[in-house]
């Protein structure tokens, strides 16, 4: 009995022992869980919540751009995508036999196959991944009709920009693109950041990105641990980028596009001499902006780089040409405001002498007797070598810079150029060279250093013919500054400093130019309606005329390859009596102003002139409705 | 030593007397772990009865029934039959092994097309059995030598040493420990204890060079969980992110979002008491560590209360093993030691461990129904 007792004792003994252990352990692992539940809990929490909670942005929809009548200038399209999910491609044979399936029915390229193939590898399972874009409703229609036996493919709408105007407004409108490395990093909109996501690349989508963008939208999503979204936990909807209404007229563009048809390069300006407003810019070539938006091939891309006419070019405020003879009320109003009075006379025997070097007149016989109205009416080159020597180039300079040459108009376009208006001092620092008189002559007739863009041709004509105001032009009715929207006050602009009787002189030169018995834009008058077209016409050297040319009177365009002929120029505004419009065309290697660009402007001006009547006559009809927009002023 | 025939031998009881002496505490705390089971798998399956909850219920009722069987089987038989146990128990290690010899890899079950029986968890039961029919027929000064502890120790050397083999460090840890409390219950001094614990510590270097790639990898994940965030270490650190993050109270019932997004893995077996902690917060985390402690205390008073060596070692013993269960399924989970594949008793999801723990709980009712049986120091003394 008793080794048996102590055995027992011993064992109760050695079992009391383990018991309190065991109690000690769990008193440990109830410890540890106080610690992790209540000690360290909000530490927990967080990386629970950040588990299961993902953000993701919703894209607003990008504002839409309609002209001044409400005419829509850029929109979004929904763009019908086809997405296939591997998971639920199972059960009718796998993604390999949706796909033949799905080539049964649509185009599917096969590289488009391969690709799907590849990604069905590489991604989850749920994740439904894109087979074709941009279908079209037919083949929307007959995906949907077969659905029954497609499990997993799914008809996916997207939103893409879309141009209804195609390359009559890719200019101005610009177009949208991927976002760059460079813009994403100086950007801090996480907008930028969803794969897919495109922002303005040029013209007004570029300008206005900011209100045309409008903001992200969240969404709260919760997530499994495979990433498969569970459901919505909160949404807070974006701000849908606002519409940009342009002073741009669509009717005019398109006139204007139409009319341009047989040239191959070429530009033209309408403006509003008062308010700066722009009715019409066009350059051609163009492109097709909606290829741009749908991604455009490396081909097509090298294609429009390498076109000698540079489609991609606006050449309204882009391309650089020497004026010619439009600069020449320039160079008049230097003269006036420097004592040469519109009385002054020059004999034009058709060139000038100077030293040993000969400046010739365009008009190889000479003009006879000129005074400053004759000489911009029939475009005397030597009454203007004439006073170019008298007045200097600084001065005309100085002249030309009141009137908005030489420097950016600030236009709300990217990619506007300056120009150059060429002093002594310019030629010193950029040339290293000293400035000769001969080059005063040659910049008095708007020739040589002297270079402009059509834009600025525009706006220093709107401001000899608005009271001289220093008109600026624009393209919006509205102010947009990030995502603020305020109506475009009707702008005060400042005073030129030109006397009246000045400006009056050329406008009376500039009448004359187009009305007179011996102007040289005489044949392009305006016909059936009931205005007149004041302008000037211009014809831009591209090079010298030898001597040995001069001789063999070789000065007929048609013998001389297209780029080396003369580009030809106007700038003219109607109605002659009450300025309102001023217009600016530049046709490129075009010949003589006043055969290429005046019979242009004249038709630009008549149906500028037309639609204007129109619109009064349709304001008649019904007085009632608000005026929209800003007024012609 | 001498064994007194006739003097106050317990009567023996009929089937029905011995069915009323059942411990009815014991089955009700049972029953309560195994329907904390089922209401967590019912959560886990996001309120549906199946795939787990319904099944895990019906396992639970035939292993009462298997319990009770066990329960009420005279206590002299399993003494009787401790070593055939045994025997089995080791010859079906040795089958795997040949087996996994064969096939390929590492393989722990016998299909026996009803179940799949996993050799290992047999091996757990069996060995107390035999180490309790051993040390209960030693002479108590035959403990004090050495000599006679060399048979007990190869009992658990051979299952140990297969089990490593296969390789399932956590089980063999689990039954070497097990049987180490036995030898300690059975009075062997504590400081061969303690020489047995230094030489383990200096064979540690050579046992590390016999560990497999991934047993290495997961005791160094567990070292440095930050090693490999999205791999070994991953499932540590959701369980503590959705334990932690149940707070005192809990998400509320099947609203543990960690655990219902999959963020948690085997939530429904080796991971289902985090569920239970992020679902029911602190608060029902300690209350299923409460019953469980319950659980331990009733062992306790059962092993001491019987009046043979051979039951109390065997209540004492079943119910260490269903301990150590326990402590390190929940120390797992609460990232205290490695991620080992040991289910929580009663309420992890799984066949095997079920029928192990019933037929464990099954001999501690055992013992608790023959508390007065004595039993001879030799087979043939008691009868």
């Amino acid at each position: 009995m008793k080794p048996e007792k102590t055995r027992s004792k011993l064992f109760n003994r050695r079992a009391a022992l383990l018991l309190g252990g065991k109690m000690l352990l769990l008193g440990g692992l109830g410890a540890r869980l106080y610690y992790l539940q209540v000690v360290e809990s909000e530490r927990y929490k967080m990386l629970a919540e950040e588990n299961r909670i993902n953000f993701r942005l919703l894209p607003p929809p990008r504002g839409f751009i309609t002209d001044r009548n409400g005419d829509y200038l850029a929109i979004n399209i929904q763009n019908y995508r086809l997405v296939l999910v591997p998971e639920q491609a199972k059960d009718a044979g796998g993604v390999e036999a949706t796909l033949v399936k799905l080539s049964r029915l649509i185009d599917l390229p096969d590289h488009d196959l391969k690709r799907v193939l590849r990604e069905v590898k590489r991604r989850r399972a749920f994740v439904p991944i894109t087979v074709r874009e941009n279908l079209s409703w037919e083949e929307v229609s007959r995906i949907g009709v077969n659905a029954p036996e497609l499990p997993g493919v799914n008809i996916d709408v997207g939103q893409t920009r879309h141009y209804p105007y195609g390359p009559n407004m890719a200019h101005v409108i610009g177009y949208v693109g991927a976002v760059s490395e460079k813009e994403l990093a100086a950007s801090e909109d996480p907008l930028l950041e969803l794969p897919g996501f495109r922002i303005g690349k040029n013209g007004i989508e570029k300008a206005y990105d900011q209100a045309l963008r409008g903001a992200a939208g969240t969404s709260q999503v919760e997530v499994n641990a495979l990433g498969r979204v569970i459901r919505e936990l909160r949404r807070q909807e974006g701000q849908p980028g606002h519409e940009v209404r342009l002073t741009l007229d669509m009717r005019l563009q398109d006139f204007i596009g139409e009319r341009l048809k047989g040239e191959k390069a070429a530009s033209v300006v309408v403006m509003d001499v008062h308010t700066g407003a722009v009715r019409a810019l066009v350059s051609i070539p163009s492109y097709d902006p909606n290829a741009f938006s749908e991604g455009l091939r490396t081909e097509e891309w090298r294609a429009l780089v390498n076109n000698p006419y540079h489609p991609l070019t606006n050449k309204a405020i882009a391309g650089q040409y020497s004026p010619g003879s439009v600069f020449k009320m320039t160079v008049a109003l230097a003269a006036l405001e420097n004592g040469v009075s519109r009385d002054h006379r020059v004999f034009c025997p058709g060139y000038m002498e100077l030293g040993d070097r000969r400046f010739h007149c365009w008009k190889r016989w000479g003009h006879g007797e000129m005074d400053m109205v004759s000489a911009i009416e029939e475009s005397c080159d030597v009454w203007f070598y004439d006073v170019a020597r008298r007045v200097g180039v600084d001065r005309i300079a100085a002249m030309a810079k009141r009137l908005g040459l030489g420097e950016r108009t600030g236009i709300d376009l990217v990619g506007e150029r300056a120009g150059l208006i060429p002093t002594r001092a310019w030629k010193r620092a950029a040339l290293g060279q000293p400035w000769h008189m001969g080059e005063s002559l040659v910049v008095g007739i708007g020739q040589g250093y002297v270079l402009t863009t059509p834009l600025q041709l525009a706006v220093s004509t709107a401001r000899l013919v608005n009271g001289g105001k220093a008109v600026t032009p624009h393209l919006t009715l509205n102010h947009y500054e990030d995502a603020v929207v305020r109506p475009r006050e009707r702008a005060t602009f400042p005073d030129v400093g030109i006397p009246e009787a000045h400006l009056a002189v050329m406008r009376e030169a500039m009448d004359a130019a187009v009305n007179g018995e011996r102007g040289t834009a005489r044949a392009s008058r305006l016909r059936g309606v009931e205005a007149e077209m004041g302008g000037k016409t211009g014809t831009s050297q591209v090079r010298r005329i030898t001597q040995a040319e001069r001789d063999a009177g070789m000065r007929d365009d048609d013998e001389i390859a297209w780029r080396l002929r003369d580009h030809a120029l106007f700038a003219g505004y109607a109605p002659a009596h009450d300025p309102r419009y001023v217009v600016s065309v530049v046709v490129e290697h075009g010949g003589g102003g006043s055969t290429a660009a005046a019979p242009i402007a004249r038709d630009v001006l008549e149906e500028v002139l037309r639609i204007e009547g129109r619109a009064i006559s349709d304001a008649g009809d019904a007085p009632d409705l608000p005026a929209r927009g800003e007024g012609a002023g | 030593m001498r064994v007194r025939h006739g003097e106050l031998r317990a009567p023996e009881l009929t089937l029905g007397q011995k069915f009323w002496q059942v411990n009815w505490g014991l089955l009700l705390l049972v029953s309560a772990c195994a329907g904390v089971g089922v209401a967590m798998l019912y959560s886990a399956a996001n309120g549906e009865w199946d795939p787990w909850a319904s099944r895990h219920a019906v396992r639970f009722g035939v292993g009462v029934g298997a319990m009770l069987v066990v329960a009420l089987i005279d206590i002299r038989l399993w003494m009787r039959y401790a070593y055939a146990i045994y025997a089995i128990a080791l010859v079906l290690l040795v089958a795997v092994e040949v087996a996994g010899d064969i096939g390929m890899g590492a393989q722990r079950w016998i299909d026996l097309r009803v179940i799949q029986l996993q050799p290992s968890e047999i091996m757990k039961i069996a060995m107390v059995l035999a180490l309790a029919r051993y040390f209960h027929t030693l002479n108590v000064d035959d403990v004090g030598r050495v000599a006679p502890l060399i048979t007990p120790v190869l009992l658990v050397a051979a299952p140990v040493v297969l089990i490593l083999r296969q390789p399932d460090l956590g089980t063999a840890i689990m039954l070497a420990v097990g049987s180490a409390v036995l030898f300690f219950l059975a009075g062997v001094r504590l400081w061969k204890f303690a020489l047995v614990g230094m030489g383990a510590l200096a064979s540690l270097p050579v046992a590390w060079s016999f560990l497999h790639e991934y047993q290495k990898k997961r005791i160094l994940t567990f070292l440095d969980p930050e090693r490999d965030p999205l791999g070994s270490g991953y499932h540590i650190l959701q369980s503590k992110i959705a334990m932690g993050s149940g707070g005192m109270t809990g998400k509320g019932f099947m609203s543990g979002t960690q655990s219902h997004l999959n963020f948690l893995p085997e939530k429904q077996t080796d991971f289902i008491f985090t569920m239970l902690a992020e679902e029911f917060g602190l608060v029902g985390g300690a209350a299923l560590i409460g019953l469980y402690a319950l659980i331990m205390i009733y062992g306790f008073a059962i092993a001491v209360r019987a009046r043979s060596q051979f039951a109390r070692l065997l209540g004492m013993g079943v119910t260490t093993t269903f301990s150590l269960y326990v402590f390190i399924n929940i120390a797992m989970v609460m990232g205290v030691i490695p991620v080992v594949g040991v289910p929580l008793p009663l309420v992890s999801y799984g066949g095997t461990a079920m029928l192990t723990v019933m037929l464990g709980l099954g001999l501690l009712m055992n013992v608790y129904v023959h508390r007065d049986t004595r039993i001879g120091r030799r087979w043939s003394d008691s009868g």
